[in-house]
């Protein structure tokens, strides 16, 4: 596969929480259609990272680049690159007090300005995306995990954004949840989305991922095909970490 | 008609206690106690006229004042804290008196007893307002804010759409006892001439000379508006629950 374009380029960039320092010197390049998976030690800047570049962080140092817009503090630009940048919690962080439906057309509708049936249709094409049409008109609480998180899904899809970030969409989920939303997950990077996802799930990685990123204490430590990275990892760092992971 | 059933069941009870009580002034069989009680009831209208006008208003204001309460920037942040720590300091009968007798002095404006008790009445209470506004606000979790900004929903719809929808379910009953409150400091109003029941109230006990009948009877006025207020807000509140049930 050739990779025409960046779609992100991060460059040196480094992101402060008072004095400590969160994100060091970090460069990193996506290219469309690109699936990135990025692992790493807890408090290593993986989510940090990511929410920088949909700017829910702002850096301070260095230049985030998405779809050609240079991030600043400027609300236009702010709006073209959440425009372009969908987002995955580990919470879904869905909206509680509206229905399924509601979630999904709320952005398509305030946002994109579509009309009611419009932006309806447009939720009903992403919730059969995500196999879960028949809870259109319930309450996320109604739902179990897995479906709230594929809820969260589908309604970052409504946007039609052209990257998707995740920050350990799995974590929350009980085990037999997990592989129903991972399974939507490599449906998605199949189609051609451009990823972006933190995870410890390394089969998903393996299977799904053509850019592994091991962050630990703000810095990248190490990038590479998975294939390279999981059979002979060259940082002593990863090495490790990818062995405590399997023994888990 | 339920009403004055209830207070005669009340007024007979009552007046087994003691022999000191002369219900005649309020016995609806005569013409006489009956025109009183029609006198004393016929404040309720004021009252809550009074009260509810003066709670819309001061939600609106409070809901505006607590907002820049929330901001990241000082200056901002402490326009909200002066406004509650002064408003919430004056008592409310002293802020009536000015503003019905002060207000014009300065201003010119002379209002009249019903929108000067409404103003002093919002004012005071929109402090309030605010403070649970805030508060109910600050209970939302930032995860919700963060899915909001990751849709590109603006401010104004991330608070119109997402925040302020989970906020107000949440400070319901608050608000419902804020405006229980309120039914209660409108009879304040009573002094600068308002005719709202404590005034009516007043007036009977000075032509008739029985103030532990009428009182009575002004205490039992208050508490039927204050439950049917409780139930109405329990209502709401299962109401509002169930939607997402
Ligand atoms: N808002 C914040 N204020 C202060 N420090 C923060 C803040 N957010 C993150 N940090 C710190 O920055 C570091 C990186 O945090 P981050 O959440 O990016 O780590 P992570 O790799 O996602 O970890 P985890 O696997 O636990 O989610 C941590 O040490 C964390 O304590
Ligand atoms: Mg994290």
């Amino acid at each position: 596969m050739t990779h025409p374009a960046s779609l992100i380029t991060m460059c040196n960039v480094s992101k402060f929480f008072g004095d400590f320092q969160a994100l060091k010197d970090v460069s990193l390049d996506v290219a469309v259609g690109e699936r990135v998976v990025i692992c790493g030690p807890s408090g290593s800047g993986k989510s940090t990272l990511i929410r920088c570049i949909n700017r829910l962080e702002a850096h301070e140092e260095g230049d985030i680049v998405v779809d050609g817009v240079t991030l600043s503090e400027d609300a236009e630009t702010l709006n073209k690159i959440r425009g372009s940048v969908g987002m995955v919690f580990q919470q879904f962080n869905l909206f509680p007090h509206l229905t399924v439906a509601q979630n999904l057309t709320l952005g398509p509708r305030r946002v994109l300005g579509l009309s009611e049936t419009n932006a309806r249709a447009r939720a009903m094409k992403y919730l059969e995306r995500v196999q879960i049409p028949d809870q259109a008109d319930k309450y996320p609480r109604q739902l179990s995990g897995g479906q709230q998180q594929r809820v969260a899904i589908a309604r970052s899809l409504c946007m039609e954004p052209r990257i998707l970030l995740f920050d350990e969409p799995t974590s929350a989920l009980d085990p037999e949840m997990i592989a129903e939303v991972l399974e939507v997950m490599t449906e998605l990077a199949a189609s051609g989305m451009t990823m972006i996802v933190v995870t410890h799930e390394m089969g998903f990685a393996r299977r799904v991922a053509n850019k592994m990123v091991f962050m630990d204490k703000g810095e990248i430590v190490e990038v590479g095909a998975p294939e390279d990275v999981f059979t002979a990892p060259k940082s002593p760092r990863f090495a490790k970490f990818l062995q405590q992971i399997i023994n888990h | 008609m339920k009403r004055i059933l209830v207070v005669t069941i009340l007024l007979a009870l009552l007046s087994g206690c003691s022999g000191n009580w002369g219900w005649y002034v309020v016995d609806p069989t005569t013409p006489t106690g009956a025109a009183n009680l029609r006198f004393l009831v016929s404040g309720a209208y004021n009252t809550i006229l009074m009260s509810v006008t003066a709670i819309c208003i001061s939600v609106v204001v409070g809901l505006f004042i607590a907002l820049p309460g929330l901001s990241r920037k000082r200056s901002w942040r402490s326009i909200n804290r002066v406004y509650v720590e002064v408003v919430r300091s004056v008592p409310i009968l002293v802020l009536l008196l000015w503003v019905y007798y002060g207000l014009p002095q300065l201003s010119g404006l002379t209002l009249n007893v019903f929108w000067a008790g409404v103003l002093a009445l919002a004012l005071s209470d929109s402090a309030f307002q605010a403070e649970i506004f805030r508060a109910g606000i600050q209970s939302i979790g930032k995860g919700q804010y963060e899915a909001a900004q990751s849709i590109s929903l603006n401010y104004r719809d991330t608070m119109r759409y997402v925040i302020l929808p989970q906020a107000i379910r949440r400070i319901l009953p608050a608000l419902g006892n804020q405006l229980v409150y309120m039914l209660k400091m409108s009879s304040l109003v009573s002094v600068i001439g308002m005719q709202e029941l404590t005034r009516k109230a007043n007036e009977l006990v000075v032509s008739e000379y029985r103030p532990l009948e009428i009182y009575t009877i002004l205490v039992l006025e208050y508490l039927v508006l204050i439950l049917i207020v409780s139930a109405g807000v329990r209502w709401l509140e299962r109401h509002m629950n169930s939607e997402e049930a």
